[in-house]
């Protein structure tokens, strides 16, 4: 394994998880006012990515900009269908109404030593693994 | 340079900047031909514990080891973030919300709330009725309706509304229909039990 190689992953990592605590999305009380929409913070956070990363996109597909290794940055389109993405979508939601924290933040709230979110990831690895067995009796 | 200090350092980040740092973020992966989603590293998570049990589990999660690296990253983040920029961090939630939590008993004090309801989220109240729902099952809900949705908030909500796919859509309005229902209408049960 090339170390090197990955050192870069590891930066995009650490500025994220620095964005995390600076924005103060990782914190269970932003997500429970979001909810109750009791303020724009929140909003304006995912308002302003959306925004931004939309004109990006386009703006990288119309003019075929070149990624690191010299090739054309491509993206992929989501599976077709809407069932998995409305079901899994609510389910999702109600455990992040409730704990306060979605994946990525999970990771950042452990390395800021808040020992308690180990289980609420173990948790989470859990319940990947239920949907992994159950999978193929779920409408998607 | 001292505004830029306290800009960047000292004060938190306003919604525009943290925003834009997302997308930067989101840039990132892009440049180095990757996709942001950091859901997925649950699913390689449960691939390496050896999840034989269904085929869901059987890839080359080789491949994935780029995210993971992303993830441990962002745990150095958040350490260093604690280490050197805030030792004790507060969040400024609004009056109102203030006001509200109170409704469901949680008392914090204005200028003085940490990054999660401290009484609920402690190891001594892990086998609580309580601290079971909210640390166990809640973690369950976000792994189970990640992986069936195909992404979370940074998979769908940032990457997916980017690329206008309507199935990102579909899942963030999913995102909020749980988290609105939750919040509103199931929480303050829970919070009696």
């Amino acid at each position: 394994m090339k170390i090197a190689k990955f050192i870069k992953y590891a930066i995009i990592g650490i500025l994220f998880g620095i964005t995390m605590f600076k924005s103060e999305a990782i914190s269970w009380f932003r997500i429970y006012e979001m909810f109750k929409m009791q303020s724009f913070h929140m909003y304006g956070i995912i308002g302003t990515a959306v925004i931004s990363g939309m004109i990006m996109v386009q703006l990288m597909k119309k003019e075929k900009i070149k990624g690191f290794h010299q090739s054309i940055i491509t993206f992929k389109d989501k599976n077709s269908g809407w069932k998995r993405y409305l079901f899994g979508g609510i389910i999702f939601g109600l455990g992040w109404g409730m704990g306060g924290a979605c994946p990525g933040p999970i990771f950042v709230l452990i390395g800021g030593g808040y020992s308690i979110f180990i289980v609420f990831m173990l948790s989470a690895m859990l319940g990947t693994f239920i949907y992994g067995l159950a999978r193929k009796k779920l409408p998607h | 340079m001292n505004f830029l200090y306290n800009f960047l350092v000292v004060e938190p980040w306003p919604w525009w900047f943290s925003g834009l740092m997302i997308t930067f973020i989101m840039y990132l992966h892009l440049f180095f031909g990757k996709s942001f989603g950091m859901s997925s590293n649950l699913r390689t998570m449960c691939a390496i514990g050896g999840g034989r049990l269904s085929d869901f589990f059987k890839f080359d999660w080789r491949a994935q080891i780029w995210n993971l690296v992303v993830a441990g990253g962002a745990m150095i983040g958040g350490l260093i973030f604690i280490l050197f920029i805030d030792q004790n961090p507060t969040v400024n939630i609004s009056p109102e919300t203030i006001e509200s939590l109170k409704e469901i008993s949680i008392n914090v004090e204005a200028g003085n709330v940490s990054h999660f309801p401290n009484e609920i989220f402690n190891w001594g109240n892990l086998f609580t009725a309580q601290g079971i729902i909210f640390i166990v099952f809640s973690g369950i809900l976000v792994g189970f309706g990640t992986r069936y949705a195909g992404g979370c908030t940074s998979g769908h909500a940032i990457s997916g509304l980017s690329n206008l796919q309507i199935p990102s859509l579909i899942a963030v309005v999913g995102f909020f229909v749980g988290g609105l229902i939750m919040v509103n209408f199931i929480l303050p049960y829970i919070m009696q039990l």
